[in-house]
C-alpha cells in the first residue's frame, strides 16, 4: 500500500449521479485482487478519506477505474475534479475476492447499487480463467443503470429495479437463478441486501464484501470492526484490512 | 539543527510521536516509513482484559476534525505484551504504553504488567470519553486523578505521564493534582466529547451517540490549556490536538509543550509524522530558532 497523487485521465457521468473516474499511477501496478479499494482524499476540506472500490485495472494504461455514486458532500465535491488534476490516494487497501475457481465452474455475482463496481473487475478475472459468470444486478431505477453492457459481455445478466422500470421489480434476491449449478457466489452491496443474500444462498459457498465507516483505512484505528461468529478466532475483524471481503459464515451482519 | 529533547525516561531524537489510538501498534505504518525515524511511539490503550469496544459506526467526520468512539478496543495487556510489542521493540524508538482501566485495580494491574522492560514510559489515560465506566471519571475529578496517579506510580519504576481530559472547567487543578501525586509528566489533550446528528435518520451518527472530537478543530483549546498549565505546573508536557503542520508543532512548543503527539492526521496522511520531522529544521530556522529546546515555553518569556 502506498500514498500517491494519481492523475485523473477520465471523469464522466455514466448514470444518474453515478460517475466513472480513471486514475493513473503506481497503485495500478499494486492491485492484487478484485474487491480491493482505494482511500480517496477529496480535498483539504474533508477530514476523512472516502473508501471506493477498484472497479477495473488497466495494466496497459497504468490506470485504475472507480465508479462512484453521489451520496453526500464528499462524493458531490469529487464530481468537480477534472481530467488533468490529481487526487491524493492511499491504496490498494484490503484483501478483496479470492479468484481460485477453476475453468468450467459457475460463479454467481450479486451486486446492489454502488456495490456493483468491484464485481466488474472480479467478473473479468473469473471469465479470464474460464469460469462462467452469471450476474444479478440490482438498481433503484432505470436512470441508475450502469455497466450493464460491460457485464453482459462477460456472461448472463439479470437486472432488478426497485420500481420495476427495467428488469424484474424487486430485490436481487427475487431474481436469483437456479442455485444447483452455482459453485461459488460473490456479493457486494448494502448490508441489508447482504443479509438477504447470505440467507438465500446459505447452502452455496461464497464471499461477501462489506461496507463500514472508516478512519485510517489501513487497520490501525479499529473504527471499522465487525463481530465474527463464535467459531472464528479473535471475535472481530477489521473491514479495511482483514476485509472488506469475508466468508459469510465468518461474520455477523 | 538540534531536534533532540530529554524528558523523564525519554531521550528523544526529535519531539514528534504518533498519539495513542491513532497508530495501532505501529505495524500498519511500517509499510510507509522506517519507524526508527520517530521521536517515540505511543501505542494503543491497554486494559486488563481484552475489550471489543463500542458498536459501529464508531467514527464521523466533522468540520476540521472527526468524532470517534472506539471504546478502547484492544487485545488486553497480556495480548499486547505477547503479540504486539515484539514487533516494535527492535526499532530504535522509545515506546510509551497507554494505560487504561475502569477501576484503580485495573490501572494498577496494567501498569505493573506492562512495566516489564519492553516500554520506556507509561501514559496513563484518565481521559477516555468513550467508555461507560472509569476513564473519564478519573480525568474529571482531581481527587480520583490523584489516586490513580499515585496507584500507578506505586506499580512501576517507569516515568509516568498522565493524559489529561479537556472535558473539565479547571484544567490547572487537574494538572496540579497529578503533579502532587508524583506524575513525571503530562500529556494533553485527549478528545473533547461531542455529537453529530444525521438529519435524514434524525439520530446521532455514532452508535455510542457521543464521541471524542479530535483534529484541527480542537487545537486552539489544547494550546490554551497547555499555556495555562505550563505557568502553574513544573512537569514537562507532551502536547497534542490537531497537529498537521510543522508550524503547529512550533505553536505547541511555544505554549509550553516539550514534545508533541500527532493523532488523527495519521489517517489523512499515513506518513505525516515523518514528513513533519523532515520539515521541522526548516520551520525552526524560518522563525529564527536553532534548536527545539529553545522554543519550549517561548510564548511565556
Ligand atoms: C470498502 C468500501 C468500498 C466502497 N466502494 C464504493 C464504490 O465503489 N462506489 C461508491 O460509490 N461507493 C463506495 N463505497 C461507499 C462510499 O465510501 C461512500 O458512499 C462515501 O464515503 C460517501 O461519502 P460522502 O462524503 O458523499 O457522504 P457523507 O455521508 O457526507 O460522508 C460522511 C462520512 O461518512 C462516511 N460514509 C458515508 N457512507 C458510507 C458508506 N456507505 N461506507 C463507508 N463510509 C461511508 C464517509 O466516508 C465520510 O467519512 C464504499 C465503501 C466501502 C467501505
Ligand atoms: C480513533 C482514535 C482513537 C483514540 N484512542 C485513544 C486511546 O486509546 N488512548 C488515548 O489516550 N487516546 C486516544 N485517542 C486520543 C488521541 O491520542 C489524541 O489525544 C487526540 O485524538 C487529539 O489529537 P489529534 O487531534 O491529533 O487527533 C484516540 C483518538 C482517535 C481519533
Ligand atoms: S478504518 Fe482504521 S482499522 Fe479500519
Amino acid at each position: 500500500m502506498i500514498r500517491e497523487w494519481m492523475r485523473i485521465v477520465n471523469h464522466q457521468e455514466i448514470a444518474e449521479k453515478t460517475y466513472l473516474i480513471e486514475l493513473e499511477g503506481e497503485i495500478s501496478t499494486l492491485v492484487k485482487r478484485p474487491g480491493q479499494f482505494v482511500h480517496v482524499q477529496i480535498s483539504e476540506q474533508y477530514f476523512l478519506r472516502r473508501p471506493v472500490s477498484i472497479a477495473d485495472v488497466s495494466p496497459v494504461k497504468g490506470t485504475i477505474t472507480l465508479l462512484y455514486k453521489v451520496m453526500g458532500d464528499g462524493t458531490e465535491a469529487l464530481t468537480y475534479k477534472q481530467s488533468g488534476q490529481s487526487l491524493d490516494i492511499v491504496g490498494p487497501g484490503g484483501n478483496g475476492f479470492p479468484v481460485h475457481q477453476q475453468r468450467g465452474e459457475q460463479a454467481l455475482l450479486v451486486g446492489g447499487g454502488i456495490g456493483i463496481p468491484p464485481l466488474y473487475y472480479l467478473a473479468k478475472q473469473l471469465t479470464a480463467k474460464g469460469v462462467s459468470v452469471k450476474s444479478v444486478l440490482g438498481y433503484r431505477s432505470e436512470s441508475d443503470l450502469f455497466y450493464v453492457d460491460e457485464f453482459q459481455s462477460l456472461g448472463e445478466v439479470q437486472i432488478t429495479t426497485n420500481d420495476g422500470s427495467v428488469g424484474e421489480q424487486g430485490f436481487v434476491t427475487d431474481a436469483l437463478p437456479p442455485l444447483n449449478s452455482i459453485d461459488y457466489y460473490y456479493t457486494c452491496g448494502p448490508t441489508i441486501m447482504l443479509k438477504k443474500v447470505k440467507e438465500e444462498l446459505i447452502n452455496v459457498p461464497g464471499y461477501i464484501s462489506i461496507e463500514e465507516r472508516m478512519g485510517c483505512g489501513i487497520g490501525a484505528c479499529f473504527a471499522c470492526v465487525l463481530e465474527t461468529s463464535e467459531s472464528c478466532g479473535k471475535g472481530y475483524v477489521r473491514v479495511c484490512s482483514d476485509g472488506p471481503v469475508f466468508r459469510p459464515e465468518e461474520v455477523i451482519l | 539543527m538540534d531536534l533532540s529533547i530529554n524528558i523523564p525516561g525519554l531521550n528523544l531524537k526529535n519531539p514528534v510521536m504518533p498519539a495513542s489510538g491513532c497508530f495501532g501498534f505501529g505495524k500498519e505504518f511500517a509499510q510507509f516509513y522506517d519507524l526508527s525515524e520517530l521521536g517515540a511511539i505511543i501505542i494503543k490503550a491497554a486494559t486488563g482484559e481484552k475489550r471489543f469496544g463500542n458498536p459501529t459506526p464508531r467514527v464521523a467526520e466533522t468540520a476540521s476534525g472527526m468524532l470517534n468512539a472506539i471504546g478502547l478496543q484492544n487485545p488486553g495487556v497480556d495480548g499486547i505484551i505477547e503479540h504486539e510489542l515484539p514487533f516494535l521493540t527492535p526499532y530504535k524508538t522509545p515506546i510509551i504504553a497507554n494505560v487504561a482501566g475502569s477501576t484503580l485495580e485495573e490501572y494498577a494491574d496494567v501498569a505493573a504488567k506492562i512495566s516489564n522492560g519492553m516500554v520506556q514510559a507509561l501514559e496513563v489515560n484518565i481521559s477516555c470519553p468513550n467508555v461507560k465506566e472509569g476513564g473519564v471519571q478519573f480525568g474529571t475529578d482531581p481527587e480520583l486523578a490523584y489516586e490513580v496517579t499515585k496507584k500507578v506510580k506505586q506499580q512501576t519504576d517507569l516515568p509516568v505521564y498522565v493524559k489529561l481530559s479537556p472535558n473539565v472547567t479547571d484544567i490547572v487543578s487537574m494538572a496540579k493534582s497529578v503533579e502532587q501525586a508524583g506524575a513525571d509528566g503530562l500529556s494533553m489533550i485527549n478528545t473533547l466529547t461531542g455529537m453529530k446528528i444525521d438529519p435524514r435518520s434524525r439520530k446521532p451518527i455514532i452508535a455510542n451517540q457521543t464521541g471524542g472530537l479530535s483534529g484541527p478543530a480542537i487545537k486552539p483549546i489544547a494550546i490554551r490549556m497547555i499555556h495555562q498549565v505550563y505557568k502553574e505546573v513544573k512537569l514537562p508536557i507532551i502536547g497534542m490536538g490537531g497537529i498537521e503542520t510543522a508550524d503547529d508543532i512550533i505553536e505547541y512548543l511555544l505554549a509550553g509543550a516539550s514534545a508533541v503527539a500527532v493523532g488523527s492526521a495519521n489517517f489523512k496522511n499515513p506518513a505525516v509524522c515523518v514528513d513533519l520531522i523532515h520539515q521541522l529544521p526548516e520551520t525552526l530556522d524560518k522563525y529564527g530558532f536553532t534548536s527545539v529546546q529553545e522554543v519550549i515555553g517561548g510564548a511565556h518569556h
